[in-house]
């Protein structure tokens, strides 16, 4: 039999039929859903008088739309101001109440981000398909399983058939060696990765990372990494399963037990590529020399390390990239040539899917402990993944932390990553942000953002600008 | 869904790369439970130059004259030409509902993100992708005569209209067929229920715990 790459493996176990026409029907073993982009596919079901499929492997939460402000959230739904964000998260409610879908509400200690809350619940397993109308879905990729984002007709295509027609992506490896420095985290390995391969490098591949510094990474991290594929065009990251895996998932909620779970962990070793596997794509780092990065432009490809210069579009032949740079400044209000450390910053958002679980939260507390932010911000605010993740923080007095460095501790969801509830930028702000995005407006309109681990978002907090980290730990 | 034959009609060049689906709609519009009424919102940030709220009357907005879309010559469009990595970022199907609302149905690039390609054959559009050279030419002749159009002809998959002859593309022939027939995939799938239900009793042996209720 040939050898087979872990995502062959997931994908072949997971083909229901395969076309003359080369289309493939897989099927899916989760679907996670949002306030967001459900409403139309619920919407679908009720036109054409169908049912889910099978109720059990559908799991929602809201937490784009969802206010982040102890004042608004204690009051429930009825407390949301925003009154279109509020229609969205009632619009949840009753489609997964007629539908008889598990939602945990606004109010359910259990809310939280998509991203954060499938596998903090064991409902996103090792081995599964993963899908949800959200691009950062390739987050549970991490658990060794296959995920990936999808769109709203797909939300309904799988709600009604519990399958997606699909084309297999090819295979690419992306292989960090050695061991990362002090203050050098998952966030800043996967900025150095998108930097090297593009953002588009990954499109039409399914990423595996795989190495020492990804055998090394705690789960939280392998989270960070795999949710930003997609920014490096792949809708696919994933790492194999090992016993860091293994132990991550036991006695979680949704995860199996007795001799299920023996059963279960038996089928996930085989869940790595082959030794002989091929790759269409290999791309290889050298994790010892990645810094911590920090993205001064609009794309996440436009990275660098934290001690370096702005680009010089005259230093760029291609034509169509030096447009690129020279319109990327303009928006972004920098120099040619500045360095990134003398980037004055007027918010700091510690957050997202990306970078709100506790152990980034644990590295954002390590580095404001004893500090206080610089009285030049505007607003730092951290906003925890999930109501279990805030409690988890609360029990280890890093809310604590937060506070007396004058950093807001907020209630759980998307927040400040993509601006939908009240959580935004100003115009021309710049804002060092732990989330996944620096597009135009993304966080706010004319807000400027720059992508960056939660350390560096701290010390960054305490300086007023870019600073590098490893010289405050 | 829509089905799409042949469409003739002018091109409007949008000359840069990674256009992504936050700039194609930003996210104040995405809190709409709807699908349809995208299409003012439509590259809102580039196109008008003051703030965009929902439920905004867009009519009387400021409109930035420089943006591709409010220039005359563009009026009418139903192609749009574009560059490197359209559509990336968010999986957002809001971007082509705002496209097809707007009345874009074909875009034409060097290449596309995935997800947003995706996305598209669901909703009547056609996403060709061109070699560079391709996409660079069709560039010049769009800047260079003023009301340029082309014919898009998917049943034989090519475009016509260029100065340097037909132009062949290739589209997968099961999204093609759903396009060309305005074909539901749900009710396609839904043929193949004997067959879900067939793998689903193997798993339901080897993988017990994903069938635990």
């Amino acid at each position: 039999m040939a050898a087979k790459t872990l995502y062959d493996k997931l994908w072949d176990a997971h083909l229901v039929r395969q076309q003359e026409d080369g289309s493939c029907l897989i099927y899916i073993d989760r679907q996670l859903l949002h306030e967001v982009t459900s409403p139309q596919a619920f919407e679908g079901l009720r036109i054409a008088g169908r049912q889910p499929w099978r109720l059990d492997t559908n799991l929602a939460t809201p937490d784009h739309n969802v206010p982040t402000t102890s004042k608004e959230r204690t009051v429930g739904v009825d407390g949301i101001e925003d009154p279109v964000s509020k229609i969205q998260v009632v619009t949840l409610d009753e489609n997964c109440d007629h539908f008889g879908i598990t939602e945990f509400k606004m109010q359910d200690e259990r809310q939280g981000i998509v991203h954060v809350v499938g596998p903090e619940q064991g409902a996103t397993l090792p081995g599964m398909t993963v899908v949800c109308g959200d691009s950062h879905t390739a987050t549970h990729g991490a658990l060794g399983a296959l995920a990936h984002g999808i769109g709203t007709s797909e939300v309904e295509h799988v709600l009604a058939t519990q399958c997606l027609i699909q084309k297999k992506s090819k295979n690419m490896l992306v292989r960090v060696d050695g061991e990362l420095g002090k203050g050098v985290t998952a966030k800043d390995v996967v900025l150095a990765i998108i930097g090297e391969i593009g953002t588009a490098g990954g499109t039409g591949y399914a990423i595996e990372f795989a190495g020492k510094v990804f055998e090394d990474m705690s789960m939280e991290g392998r989270m960070t990494v795999c949710n930003m594929a997609i920014e490096g065009g792949a809708r696919v990251g994933m790492v194999a399963v090992d016993q860091t895996t293994i132990d991550y998932v036991k006695g979680r909620p949704y995860a199996p037990t007795g001799e299920q779970w023996d059963l279960a962990v038996a089928a996930w070793a085989d869940l790595h590529s082959d030794a002989d596997a091929e790759f269409d794509h290999v791309v290889v780092l050298d994790g010892s020399q990645i810094a911590p990065q920090v993205t001064w432009g609009t794309s996440p490809e436009m990275v660098l390390p934290v001690f370096a210069q702005v680009p010089n579009p005259s230093n760029e032949k291609d034509d169509v990239k030096a447009a690129g740079i020279s319109r990327a400044l303009e928006y972004m209000g920098l120099d040619a040539d500045q360095n990134i450390t003398d980037i004055q910053l007027d918010r700091v958002f510690i957050g997202s899917c990306t970078n709100s679980r506790i152990e980034d939260l644990r590295d954002a507390a390590a580095v404001v402990k004893g500090r206080k932010v610089a009285s030049t911000l505007k607003q730092a605010l951290v906003v925890p993944g999930s109501g279990l993740v805030k409690q988890q923080a609360e029990a280890e007095g890093l809310d604590k932390i937060f506070i007396e460095a004058g950093i807001e501790w907020r209630e759980p969801g998307c927040s400040m990553c993509l601006a939908m509830n009240a959580d935004k930028l100003g115009n021309g702000e710049h804002c060092a942000s732990t989330s996944n995005r620096n597009f135009e407006g993304r966080q706010g309109f004319g807000g400027r953002t720059h992508l960056v681990s939660p350390a560096m978002a701290a010390a960054a907090a305490v300086a007023g600008h870019f600073v590098d980290v490893r010289d405050m730990i | 869904m829509q089905a799409f034959t042949q469409l003739t009609g002018v091109v409007a060049p949008l000359d840069r790369a990674n256009v992504d689906t936050d700039m194609i709609i930003p996210k104040q519009f995405l809190k709409s439970i709807k699908r349809s009424g995208f299409g003012p919102n439509l590259f809102d940030e580039l196109r008008y130059l003051d703030e965009g709220k929902p439920d905004m009357d867009n009519s009387g907005r400021p409109l930035n004259p420089e943006f591709v879309l409010n220039q005359a010559r563009y009026a009418g469009t139903n192609i749009l030409l574009a560059r490197d990595n359209f559509g990336c970022g968010s999986s957002r199907e809001h971007a082509p509902w705002a496209l097809e609302d707007f009345g874009i149905r074909c875009v034409i690039a060097p290449s596309f993100a995935d997800i947003f390609y995706n996305n598209c054959f669901k909703n009547g559009i056609l996403p060709i992708t061109l070699l560079d050279d391709q996409v660079d030419a069709l560039f010049e002749e769009t800047f260079a005569s003023e009301g340029f159009e082309l014919t898009i002809d998917l049943q034989a998959e090519v475009i016509r209209g260029a100065k340097g002859g037909d132009i062949a593309f290739s589209i997968d022939a099961f999204r093609r067929h759903c396009l060309l027939n305005g074909l539901d995939d749900i009710g396609l799938t839904l043929e193949q229920s004997d067959a879900i239900r067939a793998y689903e009793s193997k798993r339901k042996q080897q993988t017990p715990w994903l069938f635990a209720e």
